[in-house]
């Protein structure tokens, strides 16, 4: 336990993860939809302030675990509630927490029917995905991973679009049937490890055959929420038809569980294995990136554009991981981050316009920046943002990941830039229509131009855009303590297997 | 006082027996004399918790054990009352008897808990058994074609054959030991007088709770009774026989027959047939409860591969798996007494829009089959993550690999009845009216599932420790 620094006193992270659980209970007996409104607005407000003093506490130097809690939990098997804080995680968690209030403002209007069960599922999602990211257990991991899947797969099915039941039944399939295995895989990992405590099964001399099974198990689990090329096809269904806050959450905040489990399991408890299984997962990156690229560029639907955008961004993420060096890992986090903000920006600017075309058809939203300069205005940046544009956020993303393939494998890198040149095609594309149109422009006029609470829902994400963008600085140093410690490790790791290996020669 | 419990529940059989000699018996007696008596039940298990005695020549035990399974058989028999209190399937005439049979089965299955001679064992197994084949007919004939003869007749003629195998098993542990006490049995055996008859004669008796529990190949009566029988029938049948086959296989399986690895390859093939029989058959099911009954095949399977770790630890998680599967079928049997109008029987599509037409029961539904499902944090994950584990800790790689795959080719249909409870329009169906203490009932359901999901530790323990007091 020496890897955790016990947080003395208020145990933040449990508040942080049980404040939205107990709003959501109080939602079960004041059902009003103004109430639900303003409770879930104040809840999540609450949740986001609070946890800014993560921030202040947390010391980026270290690569301890902090503000750690243990209680025992079910000592019969060795499971014991642990959470704890990295620098892996604390971005995704300041993420989480500091969207979900945009998400309840992003659905104040949208959401007329059943609101109050609406929030109660969107503050029940938060509590699960704060659990996800600090969750140092593996049981408890897998109960917040899995739990997940029920509010969520209620937002899509009750919600939803025209398609929502085959979209939300694919979803809710899909993740679980990746997550089965995952499960068996815990439970092995527990056997040859003799706890549950996740840092205790990191770099445990396990034997390769255990290793590749144990990261299949878990690659199959992350790789479909990701969602890496082959797996992906779920994502454009649910996108589509979940509502602006489901949407928001999907793309910010679910698809980084993927990629930090991958980060987080894959590289520490399986290093042989990832090592050895690195170079197909890379191709199968740059497949997504350039096939997610493609796919966007053929779109009409808004939505499933910026879904396949985000199969292309996400691309980049995992290609930044397994690059397995500094420059990558930390751009790959940054990424992570900056799909979260942009992706996330550019959903609601779609949703805005759901809210008054009432399509999301590319054609019917032609020229709509005549009525709607503000509206344009926040889609340019978030657009640009989106193919990494030199000044915004995803420009230092992708640069460090960039950086970091050609420092691994040059010609790696090279089949990586057409999907920064095809984002920009298709975002660019996208913009054009929507800001100019063509000569064919459906009658516009009645469109009113955004008002104050989507002008106050859009700035901090395009505060961050350009504080990423021009500042990344404070951001990388919060991430370098762990991720240089995780590298170093695996480091160590290469060169006492090889050490080994020349000794037993 | 130490056999409370089963006083109380003769005490009600009598006062029923009496309520049905009126000429015109009153539903309204029928019922609130079995709720009381129901009710009492439980507190009596709760009284009689600590208490420790041998009765009978020692042929009936009263230790923590029985006493862990009469609780909570008490528990689920008062909540089962409640749930289906309208007994809408059920004409008002026989609802006397009906109760009565009720309550002498349940006597059947407390007394079965608590027997370790061979004789107790088969009269409490056949007292439980005979009053349940009485309540399988007792449904009123709405189709005209009397489905409930037939499954009447089907659940009788399955159920006397196993239990045959089951006598047929003890003869040969007689004969093999020249005695019927259970304690002496093991203690014989356990000098090392063994030969291959044992196996057989354990295998045949175990093939009598198999049937019980439902598990392949001693399954075939489930679909059909489970369709045939009224609703309150059902939800008896899915539930409290499982405490007692429960409580038997884990007597049982402590005899040492000298051939366990042999024993555990074939109860892991058992498992593993009931898990992949009863998920692929309830994929394509359109009665909601003959899809209840495939799952619980599907369940017994799981239920198995608790057992086949063939230790305490195993037992004790077995035993916290059967108590969630119940508390879980509860929940769900609870919205299908209350949804169906008359007592007659749903298809998956008459849950339309429940959520519109009654949300407490919609959410019950949901949190049940989720239950069901496996999915975090009710108590069915828990269960089935110990399960998985202690399975995988005796070696069982593959097993338990196939044990996965099969928790996700169950969600599918579990999640096509939470999908049109919620999101298929009703129509024209009419919202559902139910009484206020059944909407507590199923609050208490889905708080139960929940608690015994996210804390189980002490459960699991006390369990644990009451198995390794078994001789």
């Amino acid at each position: 336990m020496d890897l955790l620094l016990i947080k003395e006193g208020f145990p933040l992270l449990s508040f942080l993860i049980f404040l939205p659980l107990a709003g959501a209970v109080v939602l079960l007996f004041y059902h009003g939809a103004a109430f639900a409104r303003l409770w879930a607005l104040f809840v999540t407000s609450l949740t986001a302030v609070c946890s800014l003093p993560l921030l202040t506490g947390f010391d980026p130097a270290s690569a301890k675990y902090q503000f750690a809690e243990v209680h025992a939990w079910i000592p019969r098997f060795h499971i014991n509630y642990i959470v704890g804080m990295d620098g892996i995680s604390i971005l995704l968690v300041l993420l989480t927490t500091l969207i979900m209030p945009f998400c309840v403002l992003a659905s104040w209007k949208y959401i007329q029917q059943r609101v109050a069960p609406f929030m109660f599922c969107l503050l029940v999602m938060e509590t699960s995905m704060i659990g996800v990211f600090v969750a140092l257990d593996f049981v408890l991991f897998y109960i917040f991973w899995e739990f997940m899947l029920i509010p969520m797969y209620l937002l899509i099915a009750i919600w939803g679009g025209p398609r929502k039941v085959y979209a939300s039944i694919k979803f809710f399939l899909y993740t679980l049937a990746g997550s089965v295995l995952l499960l068996v895989a815990i439970i092995a990992l527990y056997l040859k490890s003799g706890s549950f405590f996740i840092p205790e099964m990191m770099w445990q001399p396990y034997s390769l055959t255990f290793q590749v099974l144990v990261f299949l198990a878990f690659f199959l689990a992350f790789a479909i929420k990701v969602p890496m090329f082959p797996f992906h096809t779920w994502l454009p269904a649910a996108h589509v038809e979940a509502p602006t806050a489901g949407s928001v959450i999907l793309a910010s905040v679910l698809l980084k569980m993927g990629t930090y489990g991958m980060l987080r399991f894959c590289l520490p408890i399986t290093p042989d294995a990832t090592m050895l299984l690195a170079q197909p997962i890379l191709w199968l990156s740059i497949a997504g990136i350039i096939y997610g690229g493609f796919t966007a560029l053929a779109q009409q639907d808004m939505k499933k554009l910026i879904a396949y955008s985000s199969v292309g961004h996400m691309g980049f993420v995992t290609l930044g991981i397994f690059v397995l060096n500094t420059r990558g890992v930390e751009g790959a986090m940054l990424q992570m981050i900056n799909h979260g903000v942009t992706t996330g920006a550019l959903f609601l600017c779609v949703g805005m316009i759901y809210e008054r075309t009432h399509s999301r058809e590319l054609a019917l939203a032609t020229g709509v920046g005549r009525y709607m300069p503000w509206f344009v205005t926040f889609l340019a940046f978030f657009s640009l943002s989106s193919f990494g544009f030199p000044g915004t956020n995803s420009f230092i993303g992708e640069f460090l990941v960039l950086a970091g393939t050609f420092e691994h494998n040059i010609i790696l890198a090279l089949a990586a830039i057409p999907g920064a040149v095809l984002a920009a095609a298709y975002m660019l594309r996208m913009l054009q229509k929507i800001v100019w149109g063509g000569t064919a422009n459906p009658d516009q006029s009645y469109l009113t131009d955004l008002g104050v609470r989507e002008i106050a829902v859009l700035t901090p994400f395009l505060l961050f855009v350009f504080w990423i963008g021009l500042g990344p600085q404070p951001f990388l140093d919060l991430m370098h303590g762990s991720v240089s410690h995780l590298l170093e490790q695996l480091h160590h790791w290469q060169q006492h297997q090889q050490v080994a290996a020349v000794l037993w020669h | 006082m130490v056999i409370l419990p089963e006083l109380v529940l003769v005490a009600g059989a009598l006062a029923l027996f009496l309520v049905s000699l009126g000429k015109t018996p009153s539903e309204q007696t029928a019922k609130s004399v079995a709720m009381f008596f129901g009710l009492a039940t439980f507190v009596a298990t709760l009284l009689a918790f600590q208490s420790q005695a041998s009765l009978f020549y020692g042929a009936y035990a009263v230790d923590q054990y029985s006493q862990l399974f009469k609780a909570m058989i008490g528990f689920s028999l008062a909540l089962l009352l409640i749930l289906g209190q309208n007994l809408k399937g059920i004409s008002p005439s026989v609802r006397p008897e009906y109760y009565l049979f009720l309550l002498l089965s349940v006597l059947g299955l407390m007394m079965l808990v608590s027997s370790v001679e061979l004789i107790a064992i088969f009269i409490s197994l056949e007292l439980s058994s005979f009053a349940l084949y009485l309540l399988v007919p007792m449904r009123d004939d709405r189709t005209g074609i009397r489905v409930q003869m037939e499954a009447g007749m089907k659940y009788i003629f399955f159920g006397v054959m196993a239990t045959g195998f089951m006598l047929y098993g003890m003869s040969l542990l007689f004969g093999l030991t020249g005695t019927t006490y259970l304690k002496d049995i093991l203690a014989f055996l356990a000098q090392g007088n063994l030969q291959p008859a044992v196996v057989v004669a354990v295998l045949l008796v175990l093939a009598g709770f198999f049937y019980k529990l439902a598990v392949f190949p001693l399954h075939f009566w489930v679909p059909d009774v489970y369709q045939g029988a009224s609703n309150e029938t059902t939800a008896f049948i899915a539930t409290l026989p499982k405490f007692g086959a429960v409580a038997l296989l884990i007597r049982f399986l402590t005899v040492p027959t000298g051939q366990s690895s042999f024993l555990v390859e074939l109860m892991a093939v058992l498992a593993l047939c009931s898990m992949f029989y009863g998920n692929l058959s309830a994929l394509v099911q359109k009665d909601i409860k003959r899809m209840l009954g495939f799952s619980g095949i599907a369940h017994a399977g799981f239920v198995l591969l608790g057992l086949l770790s063939l230790n305490p630890d195993g037992y004790g998680v077995a035993i916290y798996y059967i108590a969630g599967y119940v508390l879980m079928n509860l929940a769900c049997f609870l919205v299908i007494s209350n949804v169906s109008q008359q007592g007659e029987n749903l298809r998956i599509e008459d849950f339309s829009g429940l959520y519109q037409r009654q949300p407490v029961l919609a959410f019950v539904l949901a949190v049940g089959l989720f239950g069901l499902a496996g999915i975090p944090p009710f108590v069915g994950f828990m269960g089935k993550f110990m399960i998985l584990t202690t399975a995988l800790r005796a070696d069982h790689l593959v097993v338990v690999c196939l044990a996965a795959i099969n928790t996700a080719i169950a969600i599918y249909y579990y999640l096509s009845v939470v999908k049109v409870a919620y999101t298929v329009d009703p129509g024209g169906s009419p919202a559902v009216k139910v009484h206020p203490a059944i909407q507590l009932t199923g609050v208490v359901l889905v708080v139960a599932i929940t608690l015994l999901g996210a804390l189980p530790a002490k459960f699991v323990d006390f369990a644990s420790t009451v198995v390794q007091t078994l001789p």
